[in-house]
């Protein structure tokens, strides 16, 4: 209000009471726009937030809840029940360690192999470069059920199937690791590699002590979104894993419901369990996330 | 192989020493640096080579092979030449499940476009809290496919499901998300939004970040609006950004198969069938392995034809370079 004020004196000069109108404007637009903007923020955020929402709710209730007809949109009572039914009656803990060994394997060879791969790319040269590159890159387009045929057949002749390698090796090579790095090391300036070269440094050593301690951003981001991208793979170990002691997470997630069926609360306890470590570790890596992705010369 | 390696003589042989000779035996020649830079190059990339070319192109090879046998995937198969893809052109769940990727495909990506450039550009606005909004709004990004998918049949359940509780509540009449083909493949589209809206938030995000702000002050000056500021300046500032996010997306959705394997399974009736789960169910269920693979094919051809024009038709945007 007291820029309004302003606007209206005359003993101001006409431009600045020009600048004046328009600030003032601009603040009222700015203020009707600023609650507008939260409450489209909160809508959104509640469209995200309400699934999850009913996911803890069902986990934590009971089965007579559940079928209840009503609409109750919060929590009638608190039960640890279906989390013992799930324990009791399938080998969590087993699943939980294979997921665990698989993804923490596939992202070690994924950020290693991705590593060099990308370094090679950025600034070495030799003949086929950029032809490899593209054919690395095209990769990205082939879904595994284009593949799953022979590459089952592949996996089953080296002696792979039955083991964590028939999901860890196929999975492993990531195209978009290799683009990621690329982009990132592109971004060092030349000169560094040039200086250590002259000082008599070979190309690993230069790999070692100068472009890793550079990358430990990109680093953390290809780790995480390695482990994430396998904890959460479904299609291949779907295919690659017929043992139920050796299933993955998404797997045995999707083998339990098919034992609930349509009895929510078991699975929702389930869903739960395996979502949460992530959904932790996705908000407290965000900042590499992000972090990554704007670096990574996408824009 | 041009240049350089004449002009860095000193450097050569500086940097060249001890190696194994690589031409037929003439110990006088060392390699130049140039020589053993891209033995260096070859050695940091065969294991991501040897990773891709037995995992992936090995098998791309052999599923291009397999599409031209009839095989239940145990023996040796036995060839029929086209047959697998004469077959393909008479199937009717075949053309149903193409036409449910396709019209997938063009729903998911624009609208997930759409509203994650929206959201973007809510976010990147001066709002309170602007942080923890934006945190909430990639959270499903670290769910599982088949979590999401879970939850969406809970949540959809015609039965016993909250919405439909909702609706009627409402005074609304429920939806039969399971049997109705419609809803169901509505419900598919809906659950994939949720799960995939906050890449696009974020890749946008980025996008808008690397916007100089004094372009808005400018607009401003010259009398822009908010729309045009929007229209004329955001929207072409983002388009490396759109570009990327539209081969993703084209991409992710020809190859949609968590959501709808665990939500549907491609029912009721074909109603949510797509390629890859129409892929899956000969190559796996019913082991009709060469057709699994000519389906395969045909999504790849399908999936190289889209990249292949879209690449051409903007090259002065390429992300690579």
């Amino acid at each position: 209000m007291s820029s309004l004020r302003v606007d209206g004196n005359p003993v101001d000069g006409n431009r600045s009471r020009q600048e004046a109108g328009y600030a003032a404007a601009r603040r009222r637009r700015h203020r009707s726009g600023l609650a507008l903007r939260i409450a489209l923020a909160i809508v959104a955020c509640a469209v995200v937030l309400f699934p999850l929402y009913w996911m803890v709710v069902v986990a934590f209730s009971t089965r007579s809840d559940l079928f209840s007809s009503g609409l109750r949109l919060w929590p009638q009572s608190f039960t640890l029940e279906n989390f013992q039914r799930v324990f009791s009656s399938f080998p969590i803990s087993a699943w939980f360690g294979n997921s665990l060994a698989i993804a923490l394997v596939t992202s070690a060879i994924t950020v290693s192999t991705s590593l060099l791969a990308g370094y090679a790319f950025a600034q070495l040269k030799f003949r086929g470069s950029s032809f490899l590159f593209l054919v690395a890159l095209s990769t990205l387009m082939i879904p595994v059920q284009v593949i799953m045929v022979p590459l089952f057949k592949i996996v089953t002749q080296l002696g792979l199937y039955g083991s964590y390698w028939a999901v860890i090796l196929p999975t492993a090579a990531s195209a978009f690791g290799v683009f990621l790095s690329r982009q990132f090391i592109l971004a060092i300036p030349r000169d560094l590699f040039e200086a250590a070269r002259i000082d008599g440094a070979g190309q690993l050593r230069i790999f070692l002590q100068i472009v890793l301690p550079l990358c430990k951003p990109l680093l953390a981001v290809l780790f995480f979104m390695s482990l994430l991208q396998t904890w959460n793979d479904f299609a291949w170990p779907l295919i690659a894993l017929k043992d139920n002691a050796l299933f993955t997470l998404p797997i045995g997630l999707l083998y339990l419901q098919g034992q609930f069926g349509s009895d929510y609360g078991g699975t929702m306890a389930f869903a739960l369990l395996t979502v949460a470590p992530m959904v932790v570790l996705f908000l407290v890596f965000q900042r590499f996330f992000v972090q990554g992705f704007a670096r990574s010369g996408i824009q | 192989m041009t240049g350089m390696s004449s002009a860095s003589t000193a450097l050569r042989k500086r940097a060249a020493y001890g190696t194994a000779t690589a031409d037929g035996g003439k110990p006088s020649r060392r390699p130049t640096r140039r020589y053993r830079e891209s033995l260096v190059g070859y050695a940091f990339l065969t294991p991501t080579l040897i990773l891709l070319g037995v995992f992936v192109l090995l098998p791309l090879v052999g599923a291009v092979v397999i599409s031209l046998q009839k095989t239940n995937g145990f023996g040796a198969g036995t060839f029929t030449g086209l047959e697998n893809y004469a077959r393909l052109v008479r199937d009717p769940v075949f053309w149903r499940s193409t036409l449910n990727t396709a019209l997938f495909t063009a729903i998911v990506t624009p609208v997930s476009m759409l509203l994650g450039l929206g959201v973007a550009v809510l976010l990147n606005s001066v709002l309170p809290a602007r942080g923890l909004f934006r945190s909430i709004l990639i959270v499903p990004m670290a769910i599982s496919g088949v979590a999401t998918a879970l939850i969406g049949t809970l949540v959809f359940d015609q039965n016993n499901g909250v919405l439909d509780k909702m609706l009627r509540s409402l005074g609304l009449p429920a939806i039969q998300w399971q049997s109705g083909s419609t809803a169901a493949f509505v419900s598919v589209v809906l659950v994939t939004l949720w799960w995939r809206v906050g890449f696009n938030m974020l890749i946008y995000l980025a996008g808008l970040q690397g916007i100089n702000p004094y372009l808005y002050e400018a607009a401003r000056l010259d009398g822009a609006n908010g729309w045009q500021q929007f229209r004329y300046l955001t929207v072409p500032m983002v388009g490396p950004s759109s570009f990327f996010l539209l081969i993703m997306n084209v991409i992710y959705s020809f190859q949609v198969f968590d959501i709808v394997f665990v939500m549907t399974g491609g029912g009721p009736q074909n109603a949510t069938s797509v390629l890859v789960t129409y892929a899956y169910d000969n190559g796996f269920v019913t082991r009709d392995q060469g057709y699994a693979a000519a389906i395969g094919v045909v999504l790849l051809l399908a999936t190289m034809t889209f990249t292949a024009v879209r690449w051409r038709s903007s090259r002065n945007r390429d992300p690579v370079e």
